[in-house]
């Protein structure tokens, strides 16, 4: 039994939904009733059936709509694809692991067959079937670190290691939430976590440095970030604000439930094997409120995240100018009965 | 989160005496796959069950990189070590079953360099075969300089030149060569990336002659063989397990917290990666740091030990393990 891959949009006519198992599997951020920031990095090993972690490497029923938006973004804009020249080796690797990954958690939409470099790569849902010689570049279409993530969901960052830090030198970003590679490229780890507030002092950029930097060949780790967006927009990159900021100033009472979307980041991190260099998945889930508050638990339990999240956090999330809408309309699913432990609904 | 790195079950398939002093091992995977790919200058863990206990030494990877069918370390024996490579030359034969853990690369290639030149000494030989490989296959620009004692002890030379000619430059200690270090320095092309595995004298001349040539330091990169030193016996109490150790003449205090049942974090196993990094609750005695991770203000305030390869002389000791 495969995937019944949604007709959607996430521009223009905003058609993108969840499914009700899809609200089920949503992976929810919020494991109590308020939130800060902590280095809430966990292996990154298969999960529940029927979860965002049943495999390494999620595809679910949005797959096809996203490949297509990614297909529209890169149109107008190449330069939300870009590899230095010193990364194609990590491209190769990056190819190998969602192909390998793909292929085993769902059979019956790819197949990847090798024989010595001689590769055939066939996905069903976009439609290809091609022969490669893995390692030969002249082979594909594009460089192997943009042919594979057009056909993988989230955005991608190779990041190499060097100097005992991390340098972003390589990446697929088309579904980012506020931020850009063209101006990141190149940059090391403090230097592109540098706009983000209060965690400095709290010197999780270098703990959190320490352990990226030693994360090994087979043992992949994880963890969830959050944000919201107006309206279910993929692209939400500075490059086009102007599309989408405005949105803010958009929500009403009457339209909170279906413009406002909590956006999570299911962040990865895998050492790839002949670069040696790491690679940072970063896959978005999309929600709306009225989909959301399907589920008592998160309801109240977002009510009390949004409605005490620090101011500082509150105007980095981009959240300030609706905050108080939103607040007030999810105040009225909160009966004041406690919550329970962990992440999923009841 | 990690206690070491993942483990592969492997079988021995081949030993071969190299010369006088050093053996190679071949091992394949034991349900027949693949190993996994890895990068030039990466090692594994080799585990060796010697009787009661069990050693854990680190060991470049030799082998071809796109060629992951087995693995291959080199081992040179040290009649006066603590055990590990005698036990590699004397009991493990063809057969024998064994554990070694995924690849680590803490002695990676920079692949923005222009060039890659290499300077090796003695057994620090076998990260570069690997290396040489790689750029090799992708048309690489290097140049390497392997300073050994006799040619006979040349572990090596003879496949390196025969696969490289004139891009590899041997080094006889027999007959007084020696590399002309400062004019090779001098005169290498700008975006040039230098590379240094050896004795711990050898590399510590490479890096002085290096910085005071102007090199930027990112440019340098070395990878030490230090095993851990033997030294008098000591005791230590593990806050956190409760537990209270002895760590002999021959053993090193992270081998000694692992004999006691505590599982603490490790990579290199050489004093270089950070992994062990251990808290000091309290202390009475003098601290013998012998690692290159923790900075020399650390060293002093006497709050941090690296208990791959650092001990202790005194009263008492307290770690947070």
């Amino acid at each position: 039994m495969g995937i019944t891959f949604r007709k959607e949009t996430f521009r223009d006519d905003f058609t993108f939904k969840n499914s009700p198992e899809h609200i089920r599997r949503f992976p929810f951020p919020f494991h109590e009733d308020a939130y800060m920031y902590a280095v809430n990095i966990e292996p990154h090993v298969v999960g529940p059936k029927g979860s965002v972690l049943e495999n390494l490497i999620d595809v679910d029923e949005h797959y096809v709509a996203e490949m297509q938006d990614r297909a529209l973004v890169l149109a107008e804009d190449p330069l939300r694809c870009q590899s230095l020249p010193h990364m194609t080796l990590a491209g190769w690797d990056l190819l190998e692991l969602l192909m390998e990954q793909q292929a085993l958690g769902y059979p019956e939409h790819f197949t990847l067959t090798r024989d010595g470099d001689r590769w055939r790569w066939i996905n069903r849902p976009l439609g290809i079937d091609d022969t490669f010689t893995f390692g030969d570049t002249s082979t594909l279409p594009y460089g192997p670190m943009e042919y594979i993530t057009r056909q993988s969901q989230g955005d991608f960052c190779i990041l190499d290691q060097r100097d005992g830090n991390l340098w972003m030198d390589a990446g697929m970003v088309t579904t980012q939430a506020d931020w850009s590679l063209d101006f990141d490229i190149g940059m090391n780890f403090f230097e592109w976590h540098a706009p983000v507030p209060l965690a400095h002092e709290k010197g999780i950029f270098t703990r959190a440095l320490k352990f990226l930097t030693n994360i090994q060949q087979g043992k992949p780790a994880r963890r969830l970030n959050w944000t919201m967006t107006i309206n279910p927009r993929l692209d939400t990159s500075p490059e086009n604000y102007h599309k989408w900021g405005p949105d803010r100033a958009t929500v009403t009472p009457e339209n909170v439930g279906d413009k406002v979307h909590l956006r999570v980041e299911l962040q990865s991190f895998w050492r790839l094997p002949r670069s040696n260099g790491i690679v940072f998945p970063i896959r978005c889930y999309l929600i709306k409120m009225d989909e959301l508050v399907t589920q008592p638990k998160w309801a109240r339990r977002l009510h009390r995240v949004i409605r005490d999240l620090p101011d500082e956090l509150a105007n980095y999330k981009g959240l300030t100018r609706f905050r108080p809408t939103l607040v007030e309309w999810l105040s009225k699913l909160d009966d004041g009965s406690a919550t329970s432990p962990g992440f999923g609904p009841d | 989160m990690s206690t070491g790195t993942t483990k592969l079950d492997v079988v021995v398939s081949d030993v071969v005496p190299v010369n006088d002093l050093v053996t190679r091992f071949h091992f394949r995977r034991r349900d027949g796959q693949l190993l996994p790919t890895f990068s030039g200058g990466a090692h594994v863990v080799v585990e060796m069950r010697d009787g009661e206990r069990t050693r854990l030494n680190p060991y470049s990877l030799m082998g071809s990189p796109l060629d992951t069918r087995e693995y291959t370390i080199s081992v040179r024996r040290d009649d006066v070590g603590r055990g590990g490579s005698l036990f590699m030359h004397n009991q493990v034969r063809p057969g024998l079953e064994m554990v070694v853990s995924y690849p680590v690369n803490l002695f990676s290639l920079d692949l923005r360099a222009k060039k890659h030149l290499m300077l090796a000494g003695g057994i620090g030989i076998t990260p570069f075969m690997a290396q040489t490989t790689q750029l090799a296959a992708e048309g690489g620009n290097f140049e390497l300089h392997y300073t050994c004692r006799t040619a006979s002890l040349g572990t090596y030379a003879d496949v390196l030149r025969e696969r490289y000619d004139r891009r590899v430059r041997l080094y006889h200690d027999d007959l007084g060569e020696r590399i002309e270090l400062d004019r090779l320095l001098s005169s290498q092309p700008l975006g040039t990336h230098l590379y240094v595995c050896g004795p711990a004298g050898m590399i510590g001349w490479v890096r002085d002659r290096a910085a005071a040539l102007g090199w930027p330091s990112e440019t340098v990169h070395f990878e030490h063989f230090a095993a851990p030193q033997p030294g008098a016996p000591f005791d230590v109490t593990l806050a956190i397990s409760g537990k209270t150790i002895r760590v002999g003449e021959q053993q090193s205090l992270l081998e000694a917290i692992e004999a006691a049942g505590v599982d603490p974090p490790y990579l290199c196993r050489g004093g270089v990666c950070g992994q062990c990094e251990t808290n000091v609750i309290s202390a009475d005695g003098k601290f013998i740091h012998n690692d290159h991770w923790l900075t020399e203000e650390e060293h002093r305030s006497g709050k941090k030990i690296m208990p791959c390869v650092s001990r202790f002389e005194g009263r008492s000791l307290v770690l947070e393990r």
